[in-house]
């Protein structure tokens, strides 16, 4: 068997030549994979069989010199939090097990028609809720570079698949970080979208105003590539962006020349020490690029987290008020209609989604309503405008993604407040509705990676994978 | 509904209820849409299907579904909007969060403080202007069949059945504000919005049907006093019912303030078959619906081009329909027969009968009377009825004649009014066999002739009825009483 490339774009590449088939490419992760999943835990579903049905397929359409998509043969996950036509999606929830949808979510659609192979759905924080995937029903996923430790959270599974090998690309979604996190944690690249400019139809909501579907990649190129595979307007969802999707992989390496780089002077702290000093290094190697280091202020910030943690509940109560134990999933019976809802939700939902639905449950409420959740809307205002400020003299602006590197299991499980600070970098732009990468930048504590977050304005996606690139080249350079 | 603490809408002494108590009557109206799809999702819409067929992953609230709203009931809604001189304005919907087995979300997309249609008003026929504080959009619910149990409710039955095809038919609440001040005025305003709805083509507006339903807040008070606390009344099926309930609800809450006690704000459900209502829910139950702006839609703001295209193509409205009535016949537009031809769309018919040479007055009698049941275009040819009004006009046919004669149009879907009036035999008699048959009638019957001579009107039909018999109906009426009342001098 020829030797396979690492990178979705090498992997499509590759297909459509003929140099490899979709189905060499698919055996050599499926037999990656059997070797070490059982110790990461990445999936809760391995797709084999419809994997190599769809392997196959393309494998013909090439035989037979039809054309064939920009993934043609690219393996890729999918969080289980994703609709799959007639495979099992769950949210890594107890309250889902063994629902099929009779839908796929326009993502999977399009990364079908691009001639994406899903390998399989990936593990999560049940209904994305948590900052290190041990909020799991079926179990937590290890972070491939260190199985002691958390891969973050909460799309856990999809960034360890793609640190493990197992597929070189993925799909998470990020409501406060989610994505960029484990991302961070696990050493690759994470995306999270300017909000509307991926479709939502078929991501099973947490909060839907900030909920956003986005890639894992190795490569800042294979990020850009299927960001640009999976944006662009879709009529199944009123919020995304009526747009077509941008052209993205070329800003990869266009370089930072002229570039202005936002440092923020007043970002909250709590950071290691050994992250803030990637921070530095990441903006020497940016000044050295040709960018210019400008600091910023972002007074709303510290507001963040609190405001968070009461617009994702209160979203959260009403979205997960369906899950009844009467049309789908799981069903506890019981003496009568009222006790059988009571006794489905005690047994479906965990500790952590029963948390957030009591809090956003009371902070809906009458005579609360305006100090809680008004105040919190407030504050998200705030936020967008002190960014609006803060564009008006930078291009990009950039943080930590993560105050810490992969933490162990067990350390932050029993304090919500601590694990909840996992965020407090992540969180801003989802209030904002703006994009944001994690791109791995060298190592901190315990040799484990770090990552760095560049933060753009409303579709500055460009100039996001721009300062993406650059600092990805920095780092190679420095390893 | 706005609680204004002092009305300067006040009743008329004959309003008034006993005791110098007044009646305060919002109504809270739903009318589903006529759109071919629903409100959020493509699923028809469609009544009377077999259940759970017109659904999909949106009307399910499947997980990950999305709602795209229905541009076409943002029209419609806007009809209504603009028949009821509401401000059309930038708006948003937001979730109305209750948990019930018809409702698959969990929770309802309505409209709350920004409503697409506000600060609307609607002039009934009889002149009075009720306020309409409000007309949003939202989805229907699902329809819930309780199996088992006593009272067809979800407590105590054996099992419930779902259907979905009704969940998410585009609805529009049009709320009043509290300005009706009778039950008359609550029927007539419920008419004539339903005029309007099916004017308009927003709705086929059918209570039976449930395409119209109607909610109504009644309190009582003495006027120059704030308002009373008020009841929320459902279950009204029927614009009859609505008079009714109005009325019992009113009269309940005065006895119980005039035995000293006090209203409790409470929903009561109208018992038809009882006559009454009774509580539902207290207000100590009411649900928390903790209404929060729905973030999987955007602010729909329509363009000032479009509200004036909407605006342009809206057809008369009954107001300008009993206009055109009282133009072409002199009856005046509270007229019962311009009121009914118009609320039954009549209107134009009775227009081409006109047109067709036909005397107007009788042609607006003649479609009211005959045809009660054929809707809005009768499959009768206009001018057969011109025809048969101009053979009454000219005298040629005694009233009784013509209405045997325009029953037989009716019957068969038109005809000659001449040639059917000849096979009947009927003919105008001439008025000295008429002045003959009246000297017959008063030598038989000379009490009644006395009484009617006397002054007692009502003893002339004695008189008349003999005349009729003996003529079999071929005396004029109208000739009848004018001899009648020349011989009484």
């Amino acid at each position: 068997m020829a030797t396979i490339p690492t990178t979705a774009s090498e992997i499509a590449a590759a297909v459509a030549s003929g140099a490899l088939t979709a189905r060499e490419v698919l055996e050599a992760h499926l037999a990656r994979i059997d070797e070490r999943e059982a110790d990461i835990h990445a999936f809760n579903l391995v797709t084999a069989d419809a994997a190599r049905a769809q392997a196959d397929a393309i494998d013909a359409d090439i035989a037979a010199g039809r054309p064939v998509g920009p993934l043609a043969g690219v393996p890729i996950a999918i969080k289980d939090n994703m609709c799959t036509h007639g495979i099992e999606t769950t949210c890594s929830s107890k309250i889902l097990e063994g629902w099929k949808p009779p839908y796929d979510a326009t993502v999977v659609t399009r990364l079908r028609s691009a001639g994406a192979v899903m390998v399989g759905k990936t593990n999560l924080d049940e209904f994305a809720m948590g900052s290190s995937t041990e909020n799991s029903a079926f179990g937590t996923t290890r972070n491939p570079l260190d199985t002691s430790r958390v891969p973050g959270g909460s799309s856990g599974g999809s960034a360890a698949a793609v640190a493990a090998g197992f597929s070189p690309v993925s799909l998470g979604s990020d409501t406060g970080g989610s994505i960029r996190q484990p991302a961070a944690l696990c050493g690759v690249v994470g995306v999270k979208p300017t909000y509307g400019l991926v479709s939502r139809y078929g991501l099973v909501a947490y909060a839907s105003s900030l909920d956003q579907i986005g890639p894992f990649a190795t490569t800042v190129s294979d990020a850009a590539l299927i960001t640009e595979v999976i944006a662009g307007h879709d009529v199944m969802d009123s919020t995304s962006i009526p747009q077509e999707a941008p052209s993205l992989v070329g800003a990869v390496s266009q370089g930072v020349a002229g570039m202005r780089i936002g440092r923020v002077v007043d970002l909250p702290g709590g950071a290691e020490p050994e992250v803030s000093a990637r921070l530095d290094a990441a903006f020497a190697a940016l000044a050295a690029a040709g960018a210019t280091i400008v600091d910023v202020t972002l007074p709303s910030l510290g507001y963040a987290l609190t405001a968070y943690y009461l617009i994702a509940p209160a979203e959260a109560s009403s979205n997960l008020a369906r899950f009844d134990g009467v049309r789908y999933g799981l069903r506890v019976n019981a003496v009568d209609t009222n006790a059988m809802y009571g006794a489905t939700r005690a047994a479906g939902f965990g500790d952590e989604v029963k948390r957030r639905i009591m809090l956003g449950t009371y902070a809906l409420s009458a005579g609360y309503y305006d100090a809680y959740y008004g105040k919190a809307l407030k504050v998200r205002r705030l936020i967008a405008q002190d960014f609006e400020k803060a564009y008006e003299s930078v291009d990009t602006i950039l943080m930590p993604t993560s105050p810490l590197v992969a933490f162990k299991f067990g350390e932050k499980a029993d304090d919500p407040m601590s694990m909840y600070l996992c965020d407090i970098y992540t969180i801003p732009t989802n209030l904002a509705g703006h994009p944001a990468m994690s791109v791995p930048f060298g190592t901190g504590a315990h040799g484990l990676p770090v990552g760095i977050q560049v933060l753009a304005p409303a579709l500055g996606e460009a100039a996001m994978f721009r300062v993406g690139g650059a600092l990805e080249a920095a780092a190679g350079g420095a390893q | 509904m706005s609680d204004s603490p002092l009305s300067s809408i006040v009743a008329t002494p004959e309003q008034m209820l006993p005791g110098g108590w007044e009646m305060v009557v919002g109504l809270e109206v739903h009318v589903e849409l006529a759109t071919a799809t629903k409100l959020f999702s493509g699923s028809p819409n469609r009544f009377g299907d077999e259940p759970n067929i017109n659904i999909d992953p949106v009307t399910l609230g499947l997980p990950g579904a999305l709602p795209v709203l229905n541009k076409k009931a943002v029209e419609l809604a806007m009809r209504i909007g603009l028949a009821l001189n509401c401000r059309i304005q930038r708006c948003i919907f937001h979730r109305k969060n209750y948990f019930y087995p018809d409702q698959p979300k969990a929770y309802q997309i309505s409209q709350y403080d920004l409503p697409l249609n506000a600060d609307g008003h609607l002039e009934l026929p009889s002149g009075v202007v009720i306020g309409v504080e409000r007309a949003h959009l939202e989805e229907d619910t699902g329809k819930s069949t309780h199996v088992g149990g006593a009272t067809g409710r979800i407590h105590g039955s054996d099992y419930s059945l779902m259907d979905f095809n009704r969940a998410g038919v585009p609805l529009v609440e049009i709320v009043s504000r509290p300005d009706i001040r009778t039950s008359e005025q609550a029927r007539e305003y419920v008419s004539e919005l339903r005029s309007i709805l099916e004017a308009i083509g927003a709705s086929d507006a059918k209570m039976e049907e449930g395409s119209m339903r109607c909610d109504a807040n009644v309190s009582v008070h003495k006027p120059g006093t704030p308002f009373g606390t008020r009841c929320e009344i459902k279950n009204v099926n029927s614009i009859r019912a609505l008079g009714r309930a109005i009325d019992y609800e009113a009269r309940r809450q005065i006895d119980i303030i005039d035995s000293g006690g006090v209203i409790r704000q409470e929903t009561r459900h109208w018992d038809d078959a009882e006559g009454r209502t009774h509580t539902l829910r207290t207000k100590e139950d009411a649900d928390d619906y903790r209404y929060f702006p729905e973030p999987d839609l955007v602010t729909v703001d329509p363009s000032k081009e479009w509200i004036e295209e909407v605006r342009a193509a809206l057809p008369p409205l009954p107001a300008a329909r009993r206009a055109m009535l009282h133009e072409l016949t002199g009856y005046d537009v509270r007229s019962e027969a311009v009121v009914v031809a118009v609320e039954r769309g009549q209107h134009e018919y009775v227009k081409a009968v006109i047109d067709a040479g036909g005397d107007p007055v009788k042609a607006l009698i003649y479609v009211t009377q005959a045809f009660a049941e054929a809707g809005a275009s009768p499959a009768v040819p206009a001018a057969d009825i011109a025809a048969l009004t101009l053979l009454e006009r000219d005298n040629k046919l005694s009233a009784t004649q013509a209405k045997t004669v325009l029953a037989e149009i009716v019957a068969n879907g038109g005809g000659d009014a001449a040639a059917i009036a000849a096979s009947k035999g009927f003919e105008a008699m001439d008025t000295s066999a008429v002045e003959a048959m009246v000297d017959e009638a008063i030598a038989a019957d000379p009490d009644a002739w006395a009484k009617y001579c006397a002054g007692e009107e009502k003893a002339a039909g004695a008189i008349v009825g003999r005349i009729m018999k003996a003529s079999k109906g071929k005396a004029d009426g109208k000739v009848v009483s004018a001899i009648m009342q020349s011989r009484r001098g």
